[in-house]
């Protein structure tokens, strides 16, 4: 089963940064939500995963019980 | 007060030029004696070129402005005869340490590299780089260099014909007239030259404001640079804390837009932040405050015909990652042996068109990494933040968040990838050391490998035969003949060769690389030569 990556993972994370920023830029708040969860969506689906999505959504719930792998 | 901004550095004196019935002509006339003025103005003298630097003023900049400077720029400083000093006297620092509210975030280390002469950074203050930099040209006109300084020296008009420029300069006796033959102009950020040339200046301004504070104090705070994001003794803003010799301490205080300046710099306001952020218990005084606001912009040309700028004049940026000063030096490390050969009938006067081409390169990587270093630092909407807080948070409990803190992206040389001096790189080598590279140093028996690369072109042979000079329209190269045998640490291979057997670089004389083959081959490198003179 493949592990989540919770070492640096993306090249030039600067630019991808900016470019994140640049994609909500002149957005008010709801609209940027509504973006960052369609974002998560797509991201998810991308990964596939379940084990893997279950490890990130721990991860970024900063949730440090043991994961059963 | 420091006794320092008092006393004339360079006072005025009355010249024989003043005196002339006709306007005394110079082959190079340098308006501004910072950093980057006097550094310009050193590396032509000790090509023998006549320059005189003229400057409003005649004592060192007041307060310590620039601190940071790094490896690169202190490898130019060692080529202009006073890296030494600097160094010495500088307080070297290579962790810093990033917090968030109460808690430290991480900590990164800026060179985790063997092998370089000069550490990653050096804190100094401005003055005293300044101080040193007058004190080699003192050693220049010892040595019979002609290497003038003018001290309240105010440049009142100017104008600019085909094959010289014309100056009119105000000094305390009156004005009086001079020409040179080329102007570099280094008078900074609010550069009258620029004003009086009617060149624009435009980029994007911050809407925030940065109290600096120098305070001298007994503390035992650690060689770090450290950073806070959202400290509870600045609230919802961000802190800086560096060290600098004479136990002066650099602190930044993000103060935010709508703010009564005159107010916040008043020492009863400033001294119970910094009392806040210190500890009650900590002993201060203060030695300089400020309140500054800054502004990402760059001229869209540097050379205007005989006109150069060089530093702040001709671009400007955030302080997060002491882009200023250092990139001002490299400035000038690109420009003076360039205009060298051009004022020798050596190359031609095209080669100064890659002045710009590769300087405008650097200065648009260091707008864009300090725009973004801001707009992390403040952020400018509620998402922003919400992203930058959540970086922050996700960043002490996983690495994979580190990279994407930025509390400032410190100064690196650029890479002239895509310069016109270029060659196309025939080497399966470093990628480090692919063409328009900086040259990385390397420990050798025989010292280290920059100094030995010197100021002039270089053939530089690792296992490879080469003719020991070659002359090629004027120029002449001079082969460094190394051997991975005597390379005990592996790291000449590591940084210039990589897997390949042998390798020949041309490299410029500010050590830049201009091309590089794993064999010499006469004519490709003879192209490569004048392709790096700007001949082809």
């Amino acid at each position: 089963m493949a592990d989540l990556i919770l070492t640096p993972n993306i090249d030039g994370a600067d630019d991808f940064y900016a470019d994140l920023l640049d994609t909500h830029d002149g957005m008010d708040t709801a609209d940027s939500h509504a973006l960052n969860a369609r974002l998560v969506l797509v991201l998810a689906n991308h990964i596939g995963d379940r084990a893997v999505l279950s490890q990130a959504l721990k991860a970024a719930a900063f949730d440090q019980k043991e994961d059963t792998q | 007060m420091n006794k320092i901004f008092e006393t004339p550095l360079y006072p005025y004196s009355h010249g024989p030029d003043e005196d002339a019935q006709v306007p005394v002509r110079h082959q190079v006339v340098i308006v501004g004696a910072g950093p980057v003025g006097l550094a310009a103005a050193i590396d032509l003298a000790q090509h023998d070129v006549d320059v005189v630097i003229v400057d409003d003023n005649d004592k060192v900049s007041f307060g310590s402005r620039a601190i940071c400077f790094a490896k690169r720029p202190l490898e130019i400083l060692d080529r202009l005869g006073c890296g030494q000093p600097m160094v010495d006297k500088g307080v070297e620092w290579d962790l810093g340490k990033v917090f968030f509210d109460e808690r430290e975030v991480y900590s990164f280390d800026l060179l985790p590299e063997d092998g370089h002469q000069r550490p990653a950074f050096i804190n100094l203050q401005q003055y005293y780089l300044e101080e040193y930099l007058v004190a080699r040209v003192r050693e220049l006109q010892a040595e019979g260099k002609k290497i003038e300084i003018r001290g309240r020296n105010k440049v009142s008009a100017i104008g600019t014909h085909p094959d010289h420029v014309a100056l009119e300069i105000d000094t305390p006796e009156g004005s009086y007239n001079i020409e040179a033959d080329w102007l570099i102009a280094c008078d900074g950020a609010n550069s009258t030259l620029r004003a009086m040339l009617g060149k624009d200046f435009v980029g994007r301004v911050f809407e925030d404001n940065f109290l600096i504070a120098d305070v001298v104090m007994d503390a035992d705070f650690p060689t770090e640079r450290w950073f806070w994001f959202d400290p509870p003794f600045n609230r919802g803003q961000s802190a800086l804390l560096h060290k600098q010799p004479d136990g002066v301490w650099r602190i930044d205080l993000q103060l935010g837009w709508d703010i009564d300046k005159e107010r916040e710099k008043r020492p009863e306001n400033v001294i119970p932040r910094l009392k806040e952020m210190l500890g009650d218990d900590v002993e201060f005084e203060l030695e300089w405050v400020s309140i500054y606001t800054f502004q990402c912009r760059r001229m869209e040309q540097f050379r205007h015909d005989r006109v150069i700028f060089a530093g702040d004049s001709a671009h400007q940026v955030s302080p997060f990652g002491a882009r200023g000063a250092n990139s001002g030096l490299q400035d000038s490390d690109n420009l003076c042996w360039k205009l060298k050969l051009v004022m020798d009938g050596k190359a031609p006067e095209s080669l100064l068109d890659s002045y710009d081409n590769e300087r405008i390169h650097g200065a648009e990587e260091n707008i864009l990494n300090s725009s973004r270093s801001t707009d992390f630092i403040t952020p400018k909407s509620e998402i922003s933040r919400l992203f930058r807080d959540s970086v922050l948070n996700l960043a002490e409990a996983y690495e994979f968040a580190r990279p994407l803190v930025n509390a400032g992206r410190l100064s690196v040389p650029c890479t002239y990838d895509g310069s016109p001096l270029n060659s196309s790189d025939a080497l399966a080598g470093p990628n480090r050391t692919r063409p328009g590279s900086p040259c990385p140093d390397v420990e050798l028996p025989g010292g280290y490998l920059l100094p030995r690369l010197g100021d002039r072109f270089t053939l530089l042979t690792i296992d490879a035969d080469a003719p020991d000079l070659i002359e090629e329209d004027g120029i002449t190269v001079e082969r460094l003949a190394l051997s991975v045998k005597d390379d005990p640490t592996l790291l000449l291979k590591d940084r210039y060769l990589g897997d390949c057997e042998s390798a020949v670089y041309l490299i410029r004389p500010d050590q830049h690389v201009a091309a590089r083959r794993p064999a010499y081959d006469d004519l490709q490198f003879r192209a490569a030569i004048r392709r790096a003179t700007g001949k082809e």
